[in-house]
C-alpha cells in the first residue's frame, strides 16, 4: 500500500492537497538524484510497469521512461496507434491482457476521457493517468506546480494565468485543479468560444485580454495550439491568434515587469510562443522537462515503492 | 415468470381503475381464458380460480409507445420475442418498436414482418415505420403503405431530420394517414460530438458536451413546422426545461402536438456520469436536476403527455468500451413503472396519474381510442402495489441486454403481474 490517501494517480481533482505537497516535495528528492554522476537508484527493483500509449506522446512517454529506469523498474512499452482505438475496441482487451500479465503498475494515455478511470475498476495493478482524452493529465500539472514552488518557493497565493484554448485541454483542467486546492489563484485566458462553459464553477476566473492578465499575472502557462483547430472555423488564423493571444518578445517588451513563462510542450513556435521568449531568461520550460522526470519518479516511488522514507 | 390462463379467472378485491375516464369501478373483473367476461358487481361462476388483488390496483396493460427491439439485425441485443418479455414483465401489453433495425423498418414489406414475427407473442407490437429511405433523412418512404401495413406512426429514430424542407414534407404528406410524425429532436451541429449535458461537469469530467440547445432549437423548427403546415408531430424524449417551456407555448396556441418523457429523464440527472458509467449514456443525454424538475412540472400541468421508455438495448462489449466509444442508450422496461412512480409521487403526483401518462396518455399520442375492462375483449391488465418497496436488479431484466444504470436502485411501487390475453407474468398462481 502506498502512503498516498489513493492506490492510483488518476486525477487530481480527487488527490489531496497534502498529497500533492507530499509528491512535490518527494519530486526535489529525486531532483537531486538526477545531479548525480549515477543517476539510478534501486527503490523499484522487481517491479513491472507497463507505458499504454493509446495516443502519440514522445516527451511524456520517455520521461515516464527515464523516471521508471531510473528507479530501477522492469519496463515495458507498448504504443498503439489512435485508429485501433477509434474503434473503439482497446480498452476491454486492454483491461484482460494486463490482467494476464500481472503488471504492477499501468501508466496509461488514452484519447477517451475517463479510460484510466474504467480500467481501474477492473484491474489490480496501480493506474497513473498518462493523459487520458481532455479530462486530466495530472503528472504535467504536478510538474507545473513543482517548477513553480521551486521558482517561486510556494504555490499558496501565485497568480497563475492559463493561455490557449482551455476547452480541449487536459493540462488546464489538471492544473485547476491543482493549483486551486494549493492556494494558488488560476486565470484563464483564450479566445471565449475555447472556454468551456460554467468553468468559473470551478473556482477560476475568465479574462480574454491577454494584456491585462500580463499585468495580472505572476506566471503565464501557454498551451500548445492544436494545428487541427487552425482553419478549420474554429481559430480564424495563426496571424489573428498570434494577433489576439500569442506571447509574442514585442508584447512581453511592453509591459514592464517580470513573468514566468511555461510551456507544457511541444512548442508551436512563432504561433502562441515567440521563440525568443521559449528560449529567453523568463521561460522555464526546460526546469520543466527536468522536474517531470523528478516528480515522476517521485510518482512511481510513493504509489509503489516501500514505505520508508527516501534515503536519497 | 410467464404462464397461461386457463379457465375462469377472478380479479378480486383490488380497486380497479379506468385512466381514459379517471374512475374506480367497484367489484371485481372476471376472465374467461383470457378474454373479458364480467367487471363490476356480478356473481362469480364456482370453480373460479381467484386472485386475491387487495391493497393492488387493477390498471389497464401499460403502454410503451418508443422502444428499441433490434430485431432484424440487432438480435444479438435484443429480438421481438425477448424485448416483448421485458415489456411484458414491467406491465406492459402495447409497445410500439421503432424502425432503426438493420435494415430499417422503411417499407411496407419491413412493416409486415414485424407484425408477422410479433403474431405469436404474449404482448401487441405495433411498428413505426421509417420518415425516410434508409433514414438517411433525404427521400421520403412509401408511407401510405407502410400505415395501410400496420404502421402506427413515422420515425427516424436515433438519427434526426436534419432537413426542414424534408420535415416539412413528411409533417404534410402524413397529414392524409392521420400518423403522428415522430422527429429524434437533435441539431447535430450542435451537439457537436458531446456525449453528455454540456454543464460544469462535462467540463470536470473532461468529456464533450451536448449542450440542451441542440434539443430545443430542433424542437422550436418542428413545433414551428407544425403550426405552419397544421400538422401532427410528436415530440420524443423530451429532456430540457427549454423544451418543456417552448411545448408549453406552442401547445397554448391549440396545435396538435404531443410529447414524451423516459422515466430515465424524469428520475436521474448528469451526476449520475461521475463514475463514467457507460449504462448511463444515452441520447438525449441526462441533463441537470432543474431539467429534470421542469419535466415533471410538464408532466403535472399537461404540456408533455405521457412517459416512454426508449428501452434501447446494448451489448456489454459495447456498453464496455471507453466513455466515447460506448453507444447511447439504456434498457428500461422493466424498471420504468418502479422508477417514474418513485419519481412523480414523491413529485407530488398521484399514482393514478402516473398510471394514466402510461396508459391513456401513450394511447391518444397515437390516436387510440383504449376500451378499458371491455366486455368481449382479450385482457390487457396491469396489477400495481403502489406501496412495495423493493430494490431493482439484474434478476428482474428479461431483456437479452443489461445495460441500466437503474440497476441497484430503490424503488417504490410496482407492477406485481400483467395479463395480456391468455397469458399472465408475475408470481405463479395457486
Amino acid at each position: 500500500m502506498s502512503i498516498l490517501k489513493n492506490k492510483h494517480l488518476i486525477g487530481l481533482e480527487h488527490t489531496p492537497a497534502d498529497d500533492i505537497q507530499l509528491l512535490i516535495d518527494t519530486g526535489f528528492t529525486f531532483r537531486e538524484v538526477l545531479d548525480r554522476p549515477i543517476k539510478k537508484v534501486p527503490s523499484l527493483i522487481g517491479k513491472n510497469i507497463v507505458n499504454l500509449f493509446f495516443e502519440n506522446s514522445t516527451r511524456t512517454r520517455i520521461s515516464f521512461e527515464l523516471a521508471e529506469k531510473r528507479l530501477s523498474a522492469e519496463v515495458t512499452n507498448f504504443s498503439s496507434s489512435s485508429s485501433s482505438v477509434n474503434k473503439g475496441e482497446g480498452l476491454k482487451d486492454t483491461i484482460q491482457n494486463i490482467h494476464a500479465m500481472k503488471m504492477d503498475c499501468v501508466v496509461m494515455r488514452h484519447p477517451s476521457s475517463g479510460a484510466c478511470f474504467q480500467l481501474s475498476k477492473y484491474v489490480d495493478s496501480v493506474i497513473i493517468n498518462a493523459g487520458d482524452g481532455m479530462h486530466e493529465h495530472p503528472t504535467q500539472a504536478l510538474l507545473d506546480m513543482m517548477s513553480l514552488q521551486e521558482r517561486f518557493g510556494k504555490l499558496r497565493g501565485l497568480k497563475i494565468a492559463i493561455l490557449g484554448d482551455i476547452s480541449h485541454s487536459r493540462v488546464a483542467l489538471s492544473n485547476i485543479f491543482g493549483l486551486k486546492k494549493m492556494g494558488a489563484k488560476v486565470l484563464l485566458c483564450g479566445p471565449p468560444h475555447l472556454i468551456p462553459r460554467d468553468i468559473e464553477k470551478l473556482g477560476v476566473e475568465i479574462n480574454s485580454d491577454i494584456d491585462e492578465v500580463i499585468e495580472w499575472a505572476d506566471a503565464l502557462n501557454v498551451l500548445r495550439i492544436q494545428r487541427e483547430r487552425m482553419g478549420v472555423g474554429i481559430i480564424p488564423s495563426i496571424r489573428e491568434y498570434r494577433n489576439y493571444f500569442g506571447i509574442t518578445q514585442e508584447r512581453l517588451s511592453r509591459h514592464k515587469k517580470e513573468i514566468i513563462i511555461m510551456h507544457p510542450g511541444p512548442m508551436n513556435r512563432g504561433v502562441e510562443i515567440d521563440s525568443s521568449i521559449a528560449d529567453g531568461k523568463q521561460a522555464i520550460i526546460l526546469d520543466q522537462v527536468l522536474n517531470g522526470v523528478a516528480v515522476r519518479m517521485s510518482i512511481l516511488y510513493l504509489l509503489l515503492g516501500p514505505e520508508e522514507e527516501v534515503n536519497a | 415468470m410467464i404462464s397461461t390462463l386457463k379457465g375462469s379467472i377472478l380479479l378480486e378485491n383490488g380497486t380497479i381503475y379506468d385512466p381514459c375516464n379517471n374512475k374506480i369501478i367497484k367489484g371485481a373483473i372476471l376472465l374467461q381464458n383470457g378474454i373479458i367476461k364480467e367487471v363490476g358487481k356480478f356473481t362469480p361462476p364456482k370453480n373460479v380460480k381467484r386472485i386475491n388483488c387487495q391493497g393492488k390496483i387493477v390498471a389497464p396493460g401499460l403502454i410503451d409507445i418508443h422502444a428499441h427491439f433490434r430485431e432484424p439485425g440487432r438480435e444479438d441485443k435484443e429480438t421481438l420475442a425477448t424485448g416483448a418479455l421485458a415489456a411484458f414483465s414491467g406491465g406492459f401489453t402495447r409497445v410500439c418498436v421503432m424502425p432503426n433495425t438493420n435494415p430499417p423498418l422503411d417499407s411496407p414489406e419491413s412493416i409486415r414482418f414485424i407484425l408477422e414475427k410479433a403474431a405469436d407473442l404474449p404482448i401487441h407490437i405495433f411498428p413505426i415505420g421509417a420518415i425516410t429511405q434508409r433514414q438517411e433523412g433525404l427521400e421520403l418512404t412509401e408511407i401510405g403503405e407502410m400505415v395501410q401495413a400496420g404502421a402506427v406512426a413515422i420515425s427516424d429514430d436515433g438519427l434526426p431530420v436534419q432537413n426542414g424542407q424534408v420535415m416539412r414534407y413528411a409533417v404534410e404528406y402524413a397529414q392524409k394517414f392521420k400518423i403522428p410524425v415522430i422527429n429524434h429532436a437533435e441539431d447535430t451541429y450542435l451537439s457537436n460530438g458531446g456525449v453528455m449535458n454540456e454543464s460544469a461537469l462535462s467540463t470536470q469530467f473532461g468529456l464533450p458536451g451536448n449542450p440542451d440547445i441542440s434539443e430545443s432549437v430542433m424542437v422550436h423548427r418542428d413545433l414551428e413546422i407544425a403550426e405552419f403546415t397544421n400538422g401532427r408531430i410528436h415530440i420524443p424524449h423530451v429532456s430540457t426545461a427549454r423544451s418543456v417551456h417552448l411545448i408549453r407555448q406552442y401547445k397554448k396556441k391549440g396545435l396538435n402536438i404531443t410529447a414524451e418523457v423516459t422515466p430515465h429523464h424524469l428520475g436521474l440527472s448528469e451526476n449520475t456520469l461521475s463514475q463514467f458509467d457507460t449504462n448511463a449514456k444515452v441520447a438525449p443525454p441526462l441533463r441537470t436536476d432543474k431539467d429534470r424538475k421542469a419535466l415533471i412540472d410538464g408532466l403535472m400541468d399537461g404540456t408533455i403527455d405521457c412517459i416512454a421508455t426508449d428501452h434501447a438495448p446494448h451489448t456489454i462489449e459495447e456498453k464496455e468500451m471507453d466513455f466515447i466509444h460506448a453507444p447511447c442508450g439504456m434498457i428500461g422496461l422493466e424498471s420504468a413503472f418502479g422508477l417514474a412512480h418513485t419519481v412523480l409521487v414523491e413529485a407530488g403526483a398521484k399514482t393514478e396519474q402516473v398510471i394514466q401518462w402510461m396508459t391513456d396518455g401513450a394511447a391518444r399520442v397515437m390516436g387510440w381510442e383504449l376500451n378499458p375492462f371491455g366486455i368481449g375483449c382479450p385482457a390487457e391488465i396491469s396489477i400495481i402495489d403502489p406501496k412495495e418497496k423493493w430494490q431493482f436488479t439484474e434478476s428482474h431484466i428479461q431483456s437479452r441486454s443489461r445495460n441500466s444504470p437503474m440497476v441497484g436502485m430503490a424503488f417504490k411501487g410496482r407492477v406485481v403481474s400483467t395479463i395480456s390475453g391468455k397469458y399472465f407474468f408475475g408470481k405463479q398462481l395457486d
